[in-house]
């Protein structure tokens, strides 16, 4: 399986993503963000960081980015498009998703661990995974999910969260919401489901060293997905 | 023109312009005076520390690089090294503490970058004022956004530090900060230049306006537009650096740089004049070829501008055209502004005019050097306390007041807002003794801490010289790392001051001392003198980081209790000294009296045998025992651990608090497997290694017969809540 | 009465927002721009008729909160 990972200047989590790409058996290439075209992919990354610093609004800048067209054309192919933690905020800023990742609600950085659970399995993303529960990790300033009341009610009846914050036993309540997200959204899906954006960072758990391994469990399950 | 008083503005003093004067056999210009008011100042020329510092132990089979680069060098085995160094950024911290911290760890990751190593870990040590005094909330606040804020957008992690409090620092707070990075032993940059007729090339950021000192604004230079020229605290741009950190990496993939040097403090003139300096050569200039933020600066300005995220290259000729491709790549600009030439002076030209003539010796050999008075400090008498101060004290209430008291209550509010995860090599996030980060794609990992103890150091310099260091070396032991070398950052009041020079001194004493018994040497660091406001100096504040190596990073431990059923054993004598510990403080309300005694030989053989025991595989969990004492430590390993322990009745003779609350040094606790505790034994014995059997782990409450029965939770919200609710309130 | 406040970065200090924002459009192929500096814009209501008394109680607080003089600069532009 071939990948790519586009590098925008202040992407940081390129390099964690190339390798945990690379360690459960993708072909991965780096593609810098002032190339036109991308290389064959069956899985284009946008990953975390601060594309261009943050300014403005974050990911507003990438999105307006060189590659992003190529990328766009790949999604709208049907290709499958991942961002996560500043690629999630990219691709609501490409409106390739809907929605709006805020200041978190008390306005700080966090860095901890999470549980997730997962809320749609028909995807390439998560079917058949072996958990419904995932401890992933978030490391973000703004990862408050927000979207209008129309825009909400047509994400819950496409069925497009992908990925809720809740307690260790998958309950889903406000004292697990990190951020102050909506309905706690950790990551959503567009209609198609072939782009997802998350907050979470699976490239960050892919060994049992780390600060833990469901990553493993997210990846396997992706590259199993595809073949 | 340049006289006397306008040098005395520019902080020289009256003795030193003379010097000046006797030198150039003239009286120097107002950009010249600039040059050696920036070079001649403590900061740069170690004027009161340099006889001092010519002391300590530097040198090593380890060492790659001692003190005297942009940081210190280690070897770590096969073909890695590691550069490393701490660096202070107190005073802009107090003014604007957002940009003042952050353009701090933004300085002190070129000081490594510039080295050729990408960074792998940040640590910080950060002392603030009261929490009672009207400013320490805001300034935590915004010296804790600032480090995120910059190392979070380089993608750095930062893996620990430390946060202390005391009234000593409520005019003077102190923010140092440490960057490691890594490196291949044979593709280390230095900043000597070499070679005559070299592009001298300036990179990455405009040139601003910024942190021009406000002492050297002198009268003469601005007149009406005095508000306008306002000397401005710098501001950090993160993303520019990151930018800065690509570009200066891919240059370096091959071999177009002869030499580079971040532009920090002093900015274009120390870069220069160090580079010059340091290859016996002489460097010519052309301002008007820099490229500036803002109209119409001056040769002055220019020279002595601190704006962030600048770079000087010596390149070798005919690389310019490739290395100006890269750097246009990242969006950064690149300029050719000068040469190298055999002239051993620097010469600066600003639109054909010459400003500056001045031979490179007169500004850094030249340099005064001071052999400051001080006054040495007596071992305080030990404080005698009437026993009956115990009777009314519950072992209960005095275990929360001090898990919740502002220097021992956990800092994850803090570190919470440090990305410590990125870069996916963080096996150790901070809470624990030291960070540790894996070398990415073998089997090592480094260990790294930040330490300092004012409250040891300022009762008796000497004897807390040396605790810190043993401090330092014992965190790294506990999580399995061999300690290997450190970085100190010397934070101290007014030199011109016997006592505090004083301090210096003894302090430096002790630390060289445990540095050379413990193998230990020091490879980089800086001093900060000056910490007072108002005649009131800090109390001596130096900030040790230590770096050791894990040849095989599945042999880390932590300080988590693991199991129940195990043993834990109490390593090192414990004598239940109670002057100068958190208990002290906090609970009796006594300041009085010597810290703890430093015994070296037995630092080193419990730390050693300690090391030896991880290695077997013996050690489950293991913790130093520090400030708060033994009950206090147990109480972290339970915490995190998420387990009970049932304490053994002491057998000494000691007093119960003192017992328990005593800080003693060269302790620790390790948390063995019974199946393997007999092993164990016979190694520290083997070692003539004194221990005791402190107690068993159980699932649930730490429990002391007929003294103390206390859930887990409890004691983890006492330790968790106090600092995010001081926060909020 | 409403108060409408701009809060900038002062003229010399670094602003590696408005230059990332300037390069951006740059790329996008707006052209001919020489400078963008970027700041904070407040309205604040306060519970004051005397326009003389609300414009210096937002004085205070810009004083006092929401401006760094250190490296900012405020303006009261306007109220209604």
């Amino acid at each position: 399986m071939n990948s790519s990972v586009v590098i925008f200047p202040g992407s940081n989590c390129d390099r964690d993503m190339a390798v945990a790409l690379k360690k459960f058996g993708f072909k991965n290439n780096m593609v810098w963000h002032d190339d036109i075209d991308l290389p064959k992919s069956d899985l284009v990354v946008l990953p975390g960081g601060f594309s261009y610093g943050d300014h403005l609004r974050s990911g507003s800048i990438a999105s307006k980015s060189k590659i992003i067209q190529s990328v766009i054309k790949f999604a709208k192919s049907g290709g499958l498009l991942l961002g996560i933690c500043n690629g999630f905020q990219i691709l609501t800023e490409t409106e390739l998703l809907p929605g709006v990742l805020l200041r978190n609600k008390f306005s700080e950085f966090i860095c901890k661990n999470v549980f997730v659970k997962i809320n749609n399995t028909e995807n390439n993303y998560f079917k058949k995974i072996k958990k419904n529960v995932l401890e992933l990790h978030i490391a973000h300033n703004e990862g408050n999910y927000f979207c209008s009341n129309i825009q909400m009610k047509e994400i819950v009846d496409n069925n497009q969260i992908a990925l809720s914050y809740c307690d260790k036993n998958g309950e889903i309540n406000e004292k697990s919401n990190p951020n102050g997200s909506s309905k706690n959204i950790a990551a959503i899906l567009n209609k198609e489901k072939n782009i997802l954006g998350m907050m979470p960072h699976p490239e960050r758990m892919i060994d049992k060293y780390l600060s833990g391994d469901d990553g493993v469990i997210f990846f396997e399950n992706l590259l199993n997905n595809l073949k | 023109m340049v006289n006397e008083k306008i040098a005395v503005d520019h902080g020289l003093k009256k003795t030193e312009f003379k010097e000046i004067c006797k030198l150039l056999k003239r009286v120097p210009n107002i950009t010249e005076l600039g040059l050696f008011s920036a070079m001649w100042n403590e900061h740069c020329s170690y004027k009161s520390s340099k006889i001092h510092l010519k002391k300590l132990p530097t040198s090593g089979k380890k060492v790659i690089q001692g003190p005297g680069e942009n940081a210190g060098v280690i070897d770590i085995e096969d073909d890695d090294a590691i550069v490393f160094k701490i660096e202070s950024h107190n005073h802009p911290s107090f003014i604007e503490p957002y940009q003042g911290a952050a353009t701090g760890v933004g300085g002190i990751m070129r000081d490594v970058f510039t080295m050729g190593a990408r960074p792998i870990a940040n640590l910080n040590s950060i002392h603030f004022g009261s929490t009672q005094h009207k400013k320490t909330k805001n300034l935590l606040r915004g010296v804790v956004r600032g480090i995120g804020g910059y190392g979070n957008c380089m993608g750095i992690p930062t893996i620990g530090g430390q946060t202390c409090f005391d009234e000593s620092y409520n005019g003077n707070i102190l923010v140092n900060a440490m960057t490691v990075g890594l490196v291949k032993k044979n593709k280390i940059f230095y900043s000597k230049a070499s070679g005559i007729n070299k592009p001298v090339i300036y990179v990455g950021s405009k040139t601003g306006r910024d942190g021009i000192h406000g002492a050297s604004m002198a009268s003469a230079v601005f007149d009406d537009q005095i508000e306008e020229k306002k000397p401005t605290v710098q501001v950090g741009d993160p993303f520019t650096e990151k930018l800065l950190l690509e570009a200066c990496l891919e240059l370096m993939a091959d071999d177009s740089i002869i030499s580079i040097q971040d532009m920090g403090a002093a900015g274009l003139t120390s870069s220069s004049v160090e580079m010059a300096s340091k290859g016996k050569l002489g460097i010519e200039l052309y301002l008007d070829k820099v490229p500036c933020r803002e109209s119409n600066m001056t040769p002055y300005e220019i020279m002595l501008s601190e704006s962030q995220e600048r770079m000087l290259i010596i390149l070798e000729n005919g690389k310019e055209d490739k290395a100006k491709k890269i750097f246009d790549k990242w969006h950064l600009d690149f300029a050719i502004i000068g040469k190298t030439t055999k002239s051993n002076k620097i010469e600066i030209f600003f639109n054909k005019n010459k400003v500056a003539d001045v031979p490179i010796e007169f500004l850094s050999d030249k340099a005064p050097e001071y052999d400051r008075k001080w006054k040495k400090t007596k071992l305080p008498i030990k404080n005698k306390l009437n026993k009956n101060i115990y009777k009314n004290l519950k072992i209960e209430d005095v275990l929360i007041k001090i898990l919740a008291s502002p220097n021992i209550c956990s800092k994850e509010w803090i570190w919470q807002q440090y990305d410590h995860t990125v870069m996916g090599d963080t096996i150790q996030k901070p809470g624990g003794d030291a960070g540790v980060v894996r070398i990415h794609g073998t089997n090592k990992a480094i260990a790294t801490t930040v330490d300092s103890s004012a409250g040891y150091c300022f009762a008796h310099p000497l004897t807390g010289g040396k605790q810190v260091v043993c401090e330092s070396w014992r965190n790294l032991v506990s999580v399995g790392a061999k300690p290997i070398a450190i970085t100190n950052c010397l934070n101290f009041g007014n030199p011109e001051k016997e006592n505090n020079m004083g301090e210096f001194v003894e302090c430096l004493g002790g630390i060289s001392e445990a540095c050379k018994f413990l193998d230990y040497p020091i490879v980089s660091g800086n001093v900060s003198f000056y910490n007072e406001t108002k005649d009131k100096g800090i109390k001596p504040t130096p900030s040790i980081g230590g770096v050791g190596l894990l040849k095989d990073y599945k042999k880390m431990v932590s300080i988590s209790l693991k199991k129940a059923e195990n043993i834990v054993l109490l390593i090192g004598k414990t004598e239940g000294h109670v002057d100068q510990s958190v208990f002290a403080k906090e609970i009796l309300n006594q300041k009085k009296g010597p810290p703890p005694e430093i015994n070296l030989f037995n630092e080193k053989n419990n730390g050693e045998t300690v090391l030896k025991l991880i290695n077997e595989g013996y050690v489950k969990s293991a913790h130093d025992v520090s400030v708060g004492g033994a009950l206090i430590a147990i109480t972290k390993m339970c915490i995190t651990g998420n387990m009970g322990i049932n304490i053994n009745k002491p057998k000494s003779l000691v007093n119960f608090f003192e017992y328990f609350f005593g800080e003693d040094q060269g302790r620790y606790l390790i948390e063995i497997e019974k199946k393997d505790i007999e092993k164990a034994k016979s190694i520290l014995e083997k070692n003539s290694v004194y221990f005791s059997e402190f107690g068993i782990t159980q699932e649930k409450n730490i429990v002391l017969k007929d003294s103390l029965n206390v859930t887990i939770e409890k004691l983890d919200k006492a330790n968790k809540l106090w600092l995010t609710k001081y926060m909020d309130s | 009465m409403k108060i409408s406040i701009t809060v900038t970065l002062k003229k010399d200090v670094l602003d590696p927002q408005g230059n990332t924002i300037k390069k951006a459009l740059e790329n996008m192929n707006f052209k001919n721009i020489n400078d963008i500096r970027q700041g904070k814009y407040f309205e604040i209501d306060i519970d004051e008729k005397n326009e003389k008394k609300a414009r210096e109680k937002a004085e205070e607080m810009c004083k006092k909160l929401l401006a760094n003089l250190v490296i900012e600069d405020y303006k009261i532009i306007g109220q209604q």
